[in-house]
């Protein structure tokens, strides 16, 4: 019979913890295969962010470094200078990213550091169990927004995709969902497009991917891919909002 | 009244009984449920407090900065990175003499990175300025969260005061614990008006201005001098709290000290452990007694010194490292306060529970075992060893 699938060798075989219906998986099975794809694993240093997905180095069959919480654009710039012939991605959740870390990622994306950044979008901190985030949609409850984000109190849900190609530093910015097959299949391809923008040199690239939440969420896997569809797609439009080419 | 609370919970229903005017919040584990406890009494209106959610510690601490300059009364929470990420401000809040509360819930500090309690997070702020009052259980929480505004909003301290439990072991861990009506707690801790404020329209201010060196050091004394004085006022509080709550505190607790001639010198919650295993050496006919520290800063190295100067051995347990290379904090604190008595006990540091390792009572039994021994044989060994360590013989 003819193998139609396997899991991409750029995983190890440890089992992950991840909550039933969470998509740091998926997300993690599309990086490997591009990995795999492009043939690039030997030569791939991953940066490890705080948040869930803080034992990624577990399940990512490269080398991987631990960051602080925040840093890994900065951690991820250092060794790409020091080493330019590596692949460098960072994988960061929204806490991580566009919270304690929003000083790391812009200053990255605007010296155009050639880095891939993965940026899990689910809409709250999720490790800590679930409180707002700068990504929390506006009337969306959380631990610590127990009757909905106010735009009066907390401001506005913070839009990283549209901030960051802003900078000239930016070579690809792209929106993804992996709530359906299609869009599985267009985050992947954006996380190979983002590979091969650093391979080419070309600058800073970033895909953010949105992604469900079951558990903090309070919905069933199922319901929460429709979440992402209804809810968050028409605030975050998915999409290329930047795309440099070759000169 | 009596409730069946967590440690965080407890913390944070002494705030809304408090009522402040502003928190700081960023969530991180394990001191999360304090701002998530708190923010659905906000949601409630059960509280009068602006809860500001800002982006990391680094700017919650600024807005307890900003909030208590203006006159305003500051609490957050917040535990090992977050307190590391907050030292820059720590610092800042202290020399302002700005008397903001903050619950720490402890948790190793990264490298490698770890949830579980030990005390490096506050021991590594140990020298900030803040007032230091650690816990051992979910009532001491409590209550020294509610006894901390008036310890710092006293005119002779005004200095910030940290409030310590141990993570999980008392923060998430369920007693029953006597609570305050709100109304004592309100009257206990009164009004804050402090003399001055930003935007008092007769007299201008200036907080946290550029420090000339031919000033710089006086206003340091200044801060010395307002944490010596902390020492009386924690005393205070504490005869003053007594009287509403019937609960007794000091500097430390002295447990079977009176007559004791081997003893521990520890911070939190290994205390009751400690207290068992000393029951059970009593019954044997040991005379093992305990000095269980809840006030670290200020340090009292004079009382700590009376209290030990009729021992023949005493074991520091500090549940931090420090990497001095000659013990840890509280083991350098302790000898330090010994020096000045006539006749010293043997006296040894055992660096414990780092990073959440157990800490069970025939580990502690078997610490005494050792006192015993240099009581007897006046060799104390190696002076500094890490219990429990696997890569090296245990020697307690």
């Amino acid at each position: 019979m003819k193998k139609v699938f396997q899991k991409p060798e750029s995983l190890t075989d440890a089992k992950n913890h991840y909550c039933p219906g969470c998509s740091h998986g998926l997300i993690h099975r599309l990086i490997a295969e591009c990995m795999d794809e492009m043939n690039i694993r030997e030569k791939t240093i991953g940066i490890c962010p705080v948040g869930c997905s803080v034992l990624a180095y577990d399940y990512f069959n490269c080398d991987m470094l631990e960051a602080a919480h925040g840093r890994a654009p900065a951690i991820a710039t250092a060794i790409k200078r020091l080493l330019p012939d590596r692949f460098l991605f960072t994988y960061q959740g929204d806490g991580d990213l566009a919270s304690i870390g929003m000083a790391e990622i812009v200053h990255a994306s605007a010296r155009g550091e050639k880095i891939t950044v993965i940026f899990v979008n689910n809409t709250l901190y999720g490790m800590t169990g679930g409180q707002m985030a700068p990504t929390t949609l506006l009337g969306q409850v959380t631990t610590t927004s127990p009757y909905g984000r106010k735009a009066e109190n907390e401001g506005y849900p913070m839009k990283m995709a549209e901030l960051l190609s802003s900078n000239e530093g930016s070579a690809y910015i792209c929106r993804t969902a992996v709530n359906n097959p299609a869009n599985i299949n267009r985050t992947k391809r954006a996380i190979k497009k983002a590979f091969q923008v650093q391979e080419k040199g070309l600058g800073f690239s970033m895909v953010e991917i949105l992604s469900a939440c079951p558990t903090n969420w309070g919905l069933n896997p199922l319901d929460a891919m429709k979440w992402i569809e209804d809810n968050m797609v028409p605030y975050y439009p998915l999409g290329e909002f930047k795309v440099k080419e070759e000169q | 009244m009596s409730n069946r609370l967590s440690g965080n919970e407890a913390v944070a229903y002494a705030m809304k009984q408090m009522n402040p005017d502003v928190m700081g919040a960023f969530p991180i584990t394990p001191s999360t449920e304090i701002p998530e406890y708190f923010a659905q009494y906000v949601a409630d209106g059960e509280v009068n407090t602006e809860y500001v959610t800002v982006e990391s510690e680094h700017s919650s601490m600024s807005v307890c900065i900003a909030a208590q300059a203006a006159g305003a009364r500051t609490v957050s929470a917040t535990s090992s990175c977050g307190l590391a990420l907050m030292y820059e401000l720590l610092y800042v809040a202290a020399s302002c003499r700005l008397p903001i509360t903050l619950a720490c819930v402890n948790r190793a500090l990264s490298g490698p990175i770890n949830i579980n309690n030990d005390h490096s997070d506050s021991m590594g702020a140990r020298d900030t300025g803040w007032v230091q009052i650690y816990a051992e259980n979910n009532q001491e929480a409590y209550d020294n969260f509610l006894m901390a505004m008036p310890i710092g909003e006293t005119p002779s301290v005004r200095l910030p005061v940290m409030t310590c439990m141990d993570g999980f072991i008392t923060s998430h861990a369920v007693e029953n614990i006597e609570l305050l009506e709100t109304d004592a707690v309100r009257k206990f801790i009164g009004e804050y008006n402090p003399e001055n404020y930003l935007l008092k329209k007769e007299n201008p201010l200036a907080v946290g201005p550029y420090d000339v060196s031919a000033y710089y050091m006086e206003h340091k004394v200044q801060e010395a001098e307002a944490m010596k004085a902390a020492k009386a006022r924690i005393l205070e509080v504490a005869a003053e709290f007594e009287k509403i709550s019937g609960r007794s505190y000091g500097l430390f607790e002295e447990y079977r000290m009176e007559d004791a001639e081997l003893a521990l010198v520890l911070i939190g919650s290994s205390a009751g452990t400690a207290k068992a295993a000393v029951d059970k050496l009593r019954e044997d006919g040991v005379k093992a007694g305990l000095v269980k520290i809840r006030v670290f800063r200020p340090f009292p190295g004079k009382e700590l010194a009376q209290a030990l100067a009729n021992t023949r051995a005493v074991a520091v347990m500090d549940k931090s490292e420090g990497f001095s290379a000659n013990g840890g904090p509280l083991f350098a604190e302790t000898r330090s306060a010994l020096y000045d008595l006539k006749e010293r006990p043997y006296l040894i540091d055992i660096v414990y529970g780092l990073g959440g390792r157990d800490v069970k009572t025939e580990d502690i039994e078997k610490v005494f075992g050792r006192l015993a021994d240099i009581a007897v044989t006046g060799e104390i060994g190696p002076v500094y060893t890490h219990m429990g360590q696997r890569s090296k013989e245990d020697i307690a």
